[in-house]
C-alpha cells in the first residue's frame, strides 16, 4: 500500500494563514467567538494527544486556568501587559505544574486518571474561590495588552492582533504537534493504548512516555488559557478553572475526533458556533442542544467532526 | 569453562505461602538452545519473569555476561540484551504488522540516544528493515493487517519478530507453540529456530509439547514444584524416571485414564 501524500502540514499551513486574513473581515462578535474557540483549542489540541494514548482528563482546566491567571497577575501585580512576556510566562507555568503534578498522574489509567486530575483542578478552584485578593468568584479584569511595547487602545484593533498572534501559535502548535506524532514518541500514543506490557519489553519506560505527553498537554492548555484571558479581559474561576471548563474540554476533543491536529481547531469551532446558536433559540434549554450533538457524535461519528471532513476529502478525490 | 551468559544463583521466589522457585542454580553458555519443561505451576514462567524482571527474586542473583541483573526493570533488562515473546503474543491491536514492527524499531533506536525517539517514524531505512523482518519470519503476506484480525500462528511469530528487533543476545521464549495447531507447529518453529540461528542468539524456550523439545533444543531443564529436577540432552531427560512421572505424567496415564498425556 503506498502511502497516501502527507497534506497536513500544507493545509494547517494554508488554513491558519486563510484564517488570519478571513478573520480580519469577521464582525466583532464572530471574531470574539473564534478568537475563544483557537484558545480551546490549543488545549483540545494536548488532550487529543492524550486521548490517543487511551487518557482522558477531566482536569485540564487547571492549565487552562492557571495560563489565564498567570496573565491577568502579570498585569494586576506588576503591571506586565507585554503579550511577548505574559503569554510565554503562562505557557511555562502550566509546563512546570504539569512537570509536578505529572510525577503522580503518570501512573494511573482510566477513570483514576481523569479523577485525580479533577482533583487537582479543584485544589486550584477551591484557592481562587476563596482568595480574596483575586476577586474570588468575580475574578478580575485583565489588563490590555501589548506587543513589542504597542497598545493600540482601540478594542476591536486589538481583538484583530490577538486573533493574528494566535493564529501564528496554533499554527506553530499544530504543526509541532503534527511532526511529533510522525516521531517514535508519537507513535507511543495509540501502542501505550493497545499494550503497555509489550512497551516496556520492548524497552521504553511507558510512565516517563506518559509523563512527556502530560507535561506536553499541560503547555498547551496554558497557553490557550493565556490566550483566553487576553481575549476576554476578563479571569474568573467558573470561566476557567471549574470542572465543567474540563468538561468542556473533553467534550470538544471527542467533538473533533484524533484524526488530525487541525481537528481541534475545526471541532472546538463547529462547538462555539452550536452553542452561540443554542443560546439564542432556546436561551434556557441550550444544554439539551449540546447534549444531543454529542450523543450524535458518539453513535454516528465515532471519529468525530473531523472524520467527516476526511471522508467529504476522500470522496473528492475517488471521483 | 568460559564464561557464562545467564547464569542464576540459588534463585528463590515465593508468594506467600507459595514457593514457585527453589535455590535454582543453572548456567547457560552463549548460543545454547534451552528448553524449560515442567507441568503447570512448576514454576517455568516464574522463572522467565525472573529473568526479564517482571518478577523480583524473594532471594538469590541472575547474572547475564558477568552483569548482576537482579530486580531490574524489564526496559532495562532489554536493553542490556535479553528479550522475550509471550504465551499470549503481546502486540499493538490497533496497528498493521508492518506498523507493529516499525514501533518496535523505533523504540529500539530510540534507546540509543537523546532526542532519537523524536525521528520520524515512516523513513526509508526503517522500511527497509520491517521488510527484512516480514520476509524472514514469512509474515509478508499479512503486511498490512490489523494484528487483531491475524491468525494465531502469524500473531506468535509477529510477537517473536518484535522480540528480536532490538538484536538481543538472549531470547526468552514462552511457550511458542501453544495455541498453534499440531500442523503448524513445526513449520512456526522451523521458521523460528532458522531465524534465531543466523542471528546467532541464546535460546530458552517453555514449552509443553515434547515433541518440540525433542526436536529443537540441545539441553532440557525440567522444572516441579519450583526446582530443576532434571538438566540434561533431550534423549536423557526425557527418559528420567522423574521426568516421566512429574512432567510427562506417564506414571499417571499408565495407571489410569491417560490424563495429562495428551501431547504424546
Amino acid at each position: 500500500m503506498a502511502a497516501a501524500r502527507d497534506w497536513t502540514v500544507a493545509g494547517v499551513t494554508a488554513g491558519f494563514a486563510a484564517a488570519a486574513g478571513l478573520g480580519l473581515l469577521l464582525p466583532d462578535w464572530l471574531m470574539n467567538l473564534t478568537v475563544v474557540a483557537f484558545a480551546r483549542a490549543l488545549a483540545v489540541l494536548g488532550l487529543m494527544v492524550l486521548w490517543r494514548t487511551g487518557l482522558v482528563s477531566f482536569g485540564h482546566a487547571l492549565y487552562y486556568g492557571l495560563g489565564a491567571y498567570t496573565v491577568a497577575l502579570l498585569g494586576k501585580q506588576f503591571g506586565i501587559s507585554e503579550i511577548l512576556v505574559t503569554l510565554p510566562a503562562a505557557t511555562l507555568l502550566a509546563t512546570a505544574v504539569g512537570f509536578l503534578i505529572g510525577f503522580i498522574v503518570r501512573r494511573y489509567r482510566g477513570i483514576f486518571f481523569a479523577m485525580l486530575n479533577l482533583a487537582f483542578s479543584m485544589v486550584l478552584y477551591g484557592i481562587l474561590v476563596k482568595t480574596e485578593a483575586l476577586g474570588s468568584t468575580d475574578g478580575f479584569n485583565v489588563h490590555p495588552p501589548s506587543l513589542l511595547g504597542y497598545g493600540p487602545g482601540d478594542a476591536g484593533i486589538t481583538l484583530r492582533g490577538i486573533f493574528v498572534l494566535l493564529c501564528a501559535a496554533a499554527w506553530a502548535a499544530a504543526i509541532l504537534v503534527h511532526r511529533y506524532l510522525q516521531s517514535t514518541l508519537g507513535h507511543l500514543t495509540t501502542a501505550i493504548r493497545d499494550n503497555e506490557i509489550r512497551v516496556e519489553y520492548l524497552g521504553y519506560s511507558v510512565i516517563r512516555a506518559i509523563h512527556g505527553k502530560y507535561v506536553m498537554s499541560a503547555a498547551l492548555a496554558g497557553l490557550g488559557g493565556g490566550f483566553l484571558a487576553i481575549a476576554l479581559g476578563q479571569v474568573d474561576p467558573d470561566s476557567m478553572v471549574n470542572w465543567t471548563i474540563s468538561g468542556e474540554l473533553v467534550f470538544v476533543t471527542i467533538l473533533a475526533g484524533p484524526g488530525s491536529v487541525a481537528a481541534p481547531f475545526v471541532g472546538s469551532m463547529v462547538y462555539e458556533l452550536i452553542r452561540s446558536y443554542a443560546f439564542e433559540w432556546l436561551p434556557h434549554a441550550w444544554q439539551l442542544i449540546v447534549g444531543v450533538t454529542l450523543l450524535g457524535i458518539i453513535f454516528f461519528l465515532p471519529g468525530g467532526v473531523w472524520s467527516l471532513l476526511a471522508r467529504v476529502a476522500r470522496r473528492g478525490e475517488a471521483a | 569453562m568460559t564464561q557464562p551468559l545467564l547464569e542464576a544463583r540459588r534463585l528463590n521466589k515465593s508468594f506467600g505461602a507459595v514457593t514457585a522457585a527453589r535455590d535454582i542454580d543453572v548456567a547457560v553458555a552463549a548460543h545454547e538452545v534451552v528448553g524449560i519443561i515442567g507441568a503447570n505451576g512448576a514454576g517455568k514462567t516464574t522463572f522467565v519473569n525472573m529473568v526479564t524482571g517482571w518478577l523480583k527474586p524473594s532471594a538469590g542473583r541472575i547474572l547475564f555476561a558477568g552483569q548482576d541483573i537482579t530486580g531490574r526493570a524489564p526496559r532495562d533488562i532489554t536493553r542490556l540484551g535479553i528479550c522475550r515473546s509471550f504465551q499470549v503474543a503481546q502486540v499493538f491491536q490497533t496497528a498493521t504488522v508492518a506498523d507493529n514492527l516499525l514501533i518496535a524499531l523505533g523504540i529500539a533506536e530510540a534507546g540509543t540516544g537523546a532526542g532519537s525517539g523524536l525521528r520520524r517514524l515512516r523513513r526509508p531505512d526503517l522500511a527497509a528493515r520491517v521488510d527484512a523482518l516480514l520476509a524472514r519470519y514469512r509474515i509478508a503476506d499479512y503486511r498490512d493487517q490489523r494484528a487483531v484480525t491475524l491468525p494465531q500462528g502469524v500473531r506468535k511469530l509477529l510477537d517473536i519478530a518484535m522480540a528480536m528487533v532490538a538484536a538481543p543476545r538472549l531470547l526468552l521464549l514462552d511457550e511458542p507453540t501453544s495455541g498453534i495447531s499440531s500442523e503448524e507447529k513445526f513449520e512456526l518453529m522451523d521458521i523460528v529456530m532458522a531465524a534465531l540461528r543466523e542471528d546467532g542468539v541464546t535460546v530458552l524456550f517453555v514449552e509443553h509439547d515434547m515433541e518440540i523439545v525433542d526436536r529443537y533444543v540441545g539441553r532440557v531443564l525440567a522444572f516441579y514444584q519450583g526446582e530443576i529436577i532434571c538438566d540434561a540432552p533431550p534423549l536423557q531427560a526425557l527418559a528420567d524416571p522423574r521426568v516421566k512421572e512429574f512432567v510427562i505424567g506417564e506414571e499417571h496415564s499408565s495407571s489410569g485414564q491417560g490424563v495429562g498425556n495428551a501431547h504424546r
